[in-house]
């Protein structure tokens, strides 16, 4: 089963998140912020990673930044998923090393395609 | 509405487009309809199946098609039928036509462009393999009013979302307000024409790639028969047609075969070309 790590500060994106992703079959866990993540994925790297943008203590650009740095820490597939929309934010996403990007709002079949696009589903 | 109402809408439907409506899809004449009563000022359905009976106004009759057309679409919808172009029709194209370089690809049901967009895109993509190639790209829809909006390249946040991959919206589209627009280059690789499908359509020429999707099912069996009957007809003798998932031409037609190695994809069948003529020995 493949594990999903849900990076958002807002819970009840994370439950949104967490219920799709369920149904799609993943294992999901669940983060507030770009430094529990971080911790998290030092613990166990996930196969994907659904994350917010802007976030308290350390924001999703920089998390990213981060985590392609850790040891493994190349391989999860990284969507982002943030209501920042404008061309200059993904552009800097792609750059950053994201693999995807959601603008939200989302459904399941928007998350299902993205998923698909980068070998997940 | 009336019973008889109902059955004169559902035979009208049939003859001006080809679309069967069930019984189970009778709720759709009330979600549908009644925006159109509001717009022509009709009181009720009763009034605007009346009104169709007398015939006189070509703006509700185009009207009520519209709204009963179905145009559910996104980019690269399923994902299987772009692979498959990508991956094994464009590849045989580009050797079965590499002394003309000449491609014709149709999209039977256009609705508001993102399939025959995605197939432009995809012939972008692949542009470095193709110097000096002619490519059409025509496609049709039965909704003028779609149309309009597939021309102008606009989409919502929410339609570039639902398939198409980040790299190909920050390629290709740019941002205009609250929407994407579609880059002109593209648009200019596809030519959209109103095309009824239960009419003739001979005059549009022969496709070497033909993509009806999910159209096919909107119709009755005779009528599914006769327009597969007349694609076949438009396809060139190599040519190949891809049709939806819940779509087959087994048996409505023999003109077309499904492809052996690939799902959802369909060529002339050798058995339907005229026969050899034989010399029989008579006494």
């Amino acid at each position: 089963m493949k594990h999903c790590l849900i990076v958002d500060d807002s819970a009840v994106i994370r439950k949104v998140a967490r219920r799709i992703l369920e149904g799609l079959g993943f294992r999901a866990s669940e983060a507030e912020d770009g430094e529990q993540a971080l911790l998290a994925c030092r613990g166990e790297m996930p196969d994907a990673i659904l994350l917010d943008w802007n976030m308290p203590v350390m924001d999703g650009y920089e998390f990213l930044k981060q985590l392609r740095l850790l040891p493994g820490g190349e391989a999860p597939k990284v969507v982002f998923c943030t209501t920042e929309n404008d061309v200059a934010h993904i552009a800097r996403a792609m750059r950053a090393g994201a693999n995807e990007y959601i603008m939200k709002p989302f459904d399941k079949e928007i998350m299902t395609a993205k998923l698909q696009e980068v070998g997940l589903c | 509405m009336t019973e008889l109402e109902f059955e004169f809408l559902r035979g009208w439907l049939k003859t001006r487009s080809g679309l069967a409506l069930t019984a189970e899809k009778r709720y759709l004449v009330d979600s549908r309809l009644g925006t159109v009563c509001r717009r022509f000022k009709l009181a009720g359905l009763s009034e605007l199946a009346a009104a169709l009976k007398l015939g006189r106004d070509p703006a509700l009759e185009g009207a009520v098609v519209e709204a009963m057309t179905t145009n559910e679409t996104f980019f690269f919808r399923d994902r299987a039928p772009f692979d498959l172009f990508k991956d094994v029709l464009l590849p045989k194209m580009l050797a079965a036509r590499a002394s003309t370089r000449r491609l014709r690809i149709w999209c039977a049901a256009a609705s508001s462009g993102q399939e025959p967009y995605s197939i432009a895109m995809l012939l972008d993509e692949a542009k470095s393999r193709m110097p000096g190639w002619t490519v059409e790209i025509v496609a049709t829809d039965i909704s003028t009013e779609i149309l309009d909006r597939a021309k102008a390249g606009l989409y919502s946040q929410f339609e570039v979302q639902r398939g198409l991959p980040i790299n190909l919206l920050l390629k290709y589209f740019t941002q205009e307000g609250d929407g994407w627009r579609l880059s002109p280059a593209i648009r200019s690789m596809v030519s959209f024409r109103p095309l009824n499908l239960i009419r003739d359509f001979g005059g549009l020429g022969t496709f070497d790639i033909v993509y009806c999707r999910n159209v096919l099912i909107y119709f009755d069996g005779p009528t599914k028969t006769d327009v597969l009957r007349r694609l076949s007809a438009s396809l060139s003798p190599d040519g190949m047609m891809v049709l939806g998932a819940a779509e087959t031409v087994i048996g409505l037609t023999d003109a077309l075969s499904p492809h052996p190695d690939h799902r959802g994809l369909y060529v002339p069948s050798r058995a339907a070309a005229p026969a050899p003529l034989r010399l029989v020995a008579t006494r």
